[in-house]
């Protein structure tokens, strides 16, 4: 008896592993629908556990948001994105994480993230409709200005709204005042994301960390390209790690703060980011030094 | 009165037989696997999930005990016949029938009072485990005394179904039972809508009815406290209080029409 169930159940399993690896691809197309995509259908079908339904659906969100990163670059569209977020704060209006990291999920630039700061601010501004005296909400608008749109204008305006909050922190209004002045430098963007280290939420200090390795990466660049120019190759001879190791003080082949090296450009001199670095795709800001 | 404690007893341990207390296990399985893989899954929200999840699994288990517990209350008795070896006892009908409403209370009352404590343990476990630092993050402490508040609604929800399932058993077989119980608590949940229904149609007279039904019908969606405990918002006690006593009226006459109806009908 016990031995015709494992049987069975063997035979079951050998079944589905075989179907799974036949319809694969049928399956994958089915976990791009979205069933319902009114989050007020989707509120009423839920009844008293909209809460709970907000919970799946947020788990929907990141497993699509992690999904498509993770994807080959054809299949990179993160097309439910926006509606799965929508869906859950629907349900949950005071879901403030699902604002908050899905602000930064939609406005990542392709191939990261949708690159949609228009969605951002919209989902953004919801959160600010159901709780309108949080002023994290007011900032990340500003921060999706200041680090996506570069409206410099519209993201101080959005950081003094911030400050006008209660419970804002004192940094805010400095904040604004040097965003008008500085915009697009290196030392602003190194002290908002230094602000966002300290955020309570573990995957925005997360991320507050791999901006602040791209911005070390981009002084590091800049340090080694004044280097490469001070030992031009001779005429015929390229431009490489491996010249430079030969002729010049350096020893090693530089790497970007994740370890990766990073590539010279064999007639310009640049030096850059690798393709294969965890800290691609970098941003582009204005060299002035931040130390 | 002691009859009634003696037919509460009674339900209580029929349902002990029943294997009703089974769901109780199953509770306490969801919820530990749940803390173990939501982690992964949830980019630091496992403390609300595992909040949501406990309250709506108390709310699930506990209407599916209702019900399907509930229609039997009277119903069972009439098909096995055990009515008349009851009645022939000294027992009143309305104290049968307010015996039998008592000791599923009790049952629903054992049921939610495990199921909370599985809850806070499974959190105070997360709380231990986790840093202060992350735990900074939550919008309300991992161990949060104002889970009672939406807990104890859920409870009063809980005995207004238990009330309605009886009252339909009076008089009705158990599957319509079921189906009008269960009908009733959907229509209870969209039952604020009917409320602004002046504002969605033109007939003055549409709106009039709509907003007498709005008051007829028991207003579930009042009970439904779980978002805001979850996330650490005020839950003013005196809007508990109001919707607790609401709730007690809306047995109270459940109880009494039932009691009408069923010391009205014939068993010959």
């Amino acid at each position: 008896m016990v031995a015709g169930a494992v049987l069975c159940l063997a035979a079951a399993v050998s079944l589905q592993v075989a179907r799974d690896r036949i319809y694969a691809v049928r399956e994958q197309a089915a976990e791009r629908i979205l069933y319902v995509r009114s989050g007020e259908a989707a509120r009423r079908l839920t009844l008293d556990f909209d809460a709970l339904a907000a919970d799946v659906y947020w788990i929907r969100a990141i497993q699509h948001y992690g999904g498509d990163r993770r994807a080959g670059s054809g299949d990179r569209r993160y097309e439910l994105l926006f509606p799965l977020l929508d869906l859950t704060t629907t349900l949950d209006p005071y879901f403030t994480i699902a604002y908050r990291f899905g602000a930064i999920f939609l406005s990542e630039a392709y191939p990261g993230g949708p690159g949609r700061p228009d969605q951002a601010e919209r989902l953004l501004r919801k959160g600010i409709a159901a709780q309108p005296g949080k002023w994290q909400y007011y900032y990340d608008i500003g921060f999706v200005y200041y680090w996506h749109v570069r409206d410099y204008k519209a993201a101080a305006s959005w950081f003094q709204r911030a400050a006008d909050q209660p419970n804002a922190p004192n940094w805010l209004r400095p904040l604004t005042a040097s965003m008008l002045t500085t915009g697009n430098d290196r030392a602003a963007a190194r002290f908002l994301w230094e602000q966002m280290l300290q955020s309570d939420q573990e995957w925005l200090r997360r991320n507050a960390e791999r901006r602040l390795l791209q911005i070390d990466a981009l002084e590091l660049i800049d340090q080694l390209e004044a280097f490469v120019k001070r030992y031009p190759p001779p005429p015929g001879e390229q431009l490489t790690w491996e010249w430079l190791m030969r002729r010049s003080p350096l020893r090693q082949i530089p790497t970007d703060p994740t370890g990766t090296p990073l590539d010279l450009d064999p007639v310009t001199g640049h030096v850059t980011v690798s393709r294969e670095s965890p800290l691609q795709p970098m941003p582009d800001l204005d060299r002035r030094s931040t130390r | 009165m002691r009859a009634i404690s003696w037919i509460a007893v009674s339900v209580f341990r029929e349902s002990v037989r029943d294997r009703v207390p089974y769901n109780l296990v199953l509770f306490a399985v969801l919820l530990i696997a749940s803390s173990f893989l939501l982690g992964q899954l949830t980019a630091g929200q496992d403390v609300k999930i595992i909040k949501d999840l406990g309250l709506a699994a108390t709310a699930v288990f506990g209407l599916f005990i209702a019900i399907f517990i509930g229609i039997g209350l009277v119903s069972k008795e009439v098909e096995r016949r055990s009515i008349y070896a009851l009645l022939a006892k000294p027992i009143s009908r309305p104290q049968l029938i307010l015996g039998k409403y008592a000791g599923l209370v009790l049952t629903l009352a054992v049921n939610v009072a495990v199921m909370t404590v599985a809850l806070y343990a499974v959190l105070a476990y997360m709380t231990w485990t986790e840093s202060a630092q992350f735990q900074s993050a939550w919008d309300a402490p991992g161990i949060d005394p104002a889970l009672f508040k939406a807990v104890f609604l859920i409870f009063v929800e809980l005995m207004l179904i238990t009330a309605l399932a009886l009252f339909f058993s009076t008089f009705s077989t158990p599957l319509l039972s079921a189906a009008l119980t269960f009908g009733l608590y959907i229509v209870g949940h969209f039952n604020a809508d009917l409320r602004n229904f002046e504002q969605v149609v033109d007939s003055r007279a549409a709106a009039w009815l709509a907003r007498g039904l709005y008051h007829v019908l028991p207003d579930l969606s009042a009970f439904d406290v779980k978002t805001e405990v979850v996330h650490g918002l005020a839950v003013p006690a005196g809007y508990v209080a109001m919707t607790t006593a609401y709730g007690l009226i809306y047995i109270a006459l459940l109880l009494l029409i039932s009691t009408v109806i069923f010391s009205r009908r014939d068993f010959k």
